[in-house]
């Protein structure tokens, strides 16, 4: 087992984010999260609805870059059709991540003249606050998991109160490190796995708040049928490079 | 004899800017670097027109327009390059603080386009509750459902346009127009959002000819929704327009470089947006220069 990499363990932490979500489009945002998707939908998950990035659905699942047949049309207009009606699991990143899940994806400063401007809102608002919503964060730290966040795109736990809330459902976060979900205090961000080789204080210390800790557990490492399968979505491994040793 | 034509309604680049005055709200079709109607975004930049409100699902259209100095207020969900994560464009026109914004989910745009379609006023949506779009833009207001469920939503305000500008692959004379790659973004509800709608295309065929190639449902626009065509052959460059052209990466590449780098910037703009529509496309056919 000594060559698992970080990569393949991420790429596993990612695709067991998918476990459960039966017949939903899976909308990973970015290379970690597509590759965990693809590996989902071989595996455990047969049942996900992929698009290739554009308007399409893949009947098959190709790898990284290639292409593959199709099954279905999902042009953006459909995409926020599927958002409203809630059959969609969203994996998207963050600039900055607080306690509670609220997600900075917009800009970073004030909101009048930012310090530095990134995409604005995107989906985040619209995603959060209609189904199950997961970040993966490729390179974990305190600036990251931030005590608040400068501009709420994705929403959190804390905001997500009243009846219009009732399909919020923030699942999970992937980090380099380790993986978190919302069953901390007032459903505040709990650490439930360290990746292989990080300790819990490594963690913490990558991490402006206090983490919620109980059964602390080891990140599974890939069965050898999934390091075969990230080898067919992957074979350039270009999971490695986006987790680059520090 | 035969039965009188409907109007026939190509117009130039040019004539079209002429339409649009100052302090106009225009939306732009497309989506990120993907079909922007770029030759009439690159007649704008030519033209005296100043203080206009943007709506866009933005690409470079956006960044382009505030560097000229055309932009008063943008209203997007996002603003992308897609392949290039962040435009240097706008990044500098909000990084300096020289833009009003209203900084929306991006499901808020459509259904805000939606609304301005169909004539409402608003229209509800729960994207935004909980986020800071409605902390940083007051004028959002929430609505109680009626009904028993006495739900909270967000009454989107119609984006109302004056000036519609959109890029489809194929038009007739006029007005209708279709679409010949895998996405219509949302071209048809920015035309119906609109007062003045304006289509540029890769070629003006005839009628028989536009339909003849497509299945129906690639009909995105038809003649009601449109009042200028303008033939612009490679006029979504450097976006993509498929299947007739990709994203001309490499380009794109130079546009980010120059615009991140005030040095470079007025070269770029010396080479390829000095001279009208025809320089631009002779300036990028001898091929860019690192």
């Amino acid at each position: 087992m000594s060559d698992v990499t970080l990569g393949d363990v991420c790429a596993v932490a990612c695709a067991d984010l998918f476990a459960g979500d039966g017949e939903i489009l899976a909308s990973p945002m970015g290379t970690m999260p597509l590759v965990g998707a693809r590996l989902a939908r071989l595996s455990f998950a047969p049942d996900l609805l992929l698009s290739d990035g554009e308007a399409m659905l893949f009947a098959e699942v190709p790898a990284l870059g290639s292409a593959a047949p199709i099954e279905g049309w999902i042009p953006y207009r459909k995409v926020f059709d599927v958002l409203a009606a809630g059959t969609r699991h969203v994996v998207m990143g963050a600039n900055q991540l607080d306690r509670f899940g609220n997600q900075n994806i917009a800009h970073l400063g004030p909101h009048l003249q930012p310090s530095r401007m990134m995409f604005g809102p995107r989906g985040g608002p619209g995603n959060t606050i209609n189904h199950r919503t997961s970040y993966w964060v490729p390179k974990q730290s305190a600036r990251v998991f931030t005590p608040s966040v400068d501009f709420v795109s994705g929403v959190g736990t804390d905001r997500a109160v009243g009846v219009s809330a009732r399909f919020h459902d923030l699942h999970r976060v992937v980090s380099n490190l380790g993986v978190f979900d919302f069953g901390g205090p007032q459903r505040s961000m709990r650490l439930i796995s360290v990746h292989p080789g990080v300790t819990v204080d490594e963690v913490q210390a990558a991490t402006s708040f206090e983490l919620a800790l109980d059964d602390v557990e080891t990140t599974r490492l890939p069965t050898d049928d999934e390091l075969a399968l990230l080898e067919r979505i992957d074979p350039r491994r270009i999971r490695d490079r986006q987790v680059p040793p520090a | 004899m035969s039965a009188p034509a409907p109007r026939d309604k190509r117009m130039s680049l040019d004539a079209v800017v002429a339409e649009i005055r100052d302090g106009m709200t225009v939306g732009i079709g497309g989506w990120g670097s993907r079909r922007k109607p770029m030759a009439l975004v690159r007649a704008l930049l030519r033209s005296p027109v100043r203080d206009l409100t943007v709506v866009s699902f933005g690409g470079p259209d956006v960044g382009l327009l505030c560097a000229a100095g055309k932009v008063r207020e943008l209203v997007y969900g996002f603003v992308s390059l897609d392949s290039i994560p962040y435009d240097p464009l706008f990044q500098q026109a909000r990084q300096s603080g020289s833009v009003r914004v209203r900084e929306l989910d991006e499901g808020m745009v459509v259904v805000g386009l939606r609304a301005a379609a169909q004539r409402l006023p608003f229209l509800p949506i729960r994207a935004g509750l909980g986020s800071d779009v409605l902390t940083c833009d007051p004028s959002l207001r929430p609505v109680r459902s009626p009904y028993d469920d006495g739900e909270e939503l967000v009454a989107m305000p119609a984006l109302t346009l004056d000036v519609a500008l959109v890029h489809l692959s194929r038009a007739d004379a006029h007005g209708n127009a279709s679409y010949l790659g895998p996405d219509p973004y949302f071209d048809d509800l920015f035309c119906l959002a609109a007062e003045r709608r304006f289509v540029s295309c890769e070629r003006i065929v005839p009628t028989a000819e536009l339909v003849a190639d497509v299945p129906p449902q690639a009909l995105l626009i038809n003649r009601m929704m449109v009042d200028g065509v303008v033939e612009t052959p490679n006029g979504a460059h450097f976006t993509s327009c498929v299947p007739d052209y990709g994203r001309d990466e490499t380009f794109q590449k130079a546009y980010a470089a120059a615009a991140s780098d005030h040095g470079a910037w007025a070269g770029f703009t010396e080479r390829y947006l000095s001279g009208d529509e025809a320089a631009y496309q002779s300036a990028i056919a001898t091929g860019v220069t690192a």
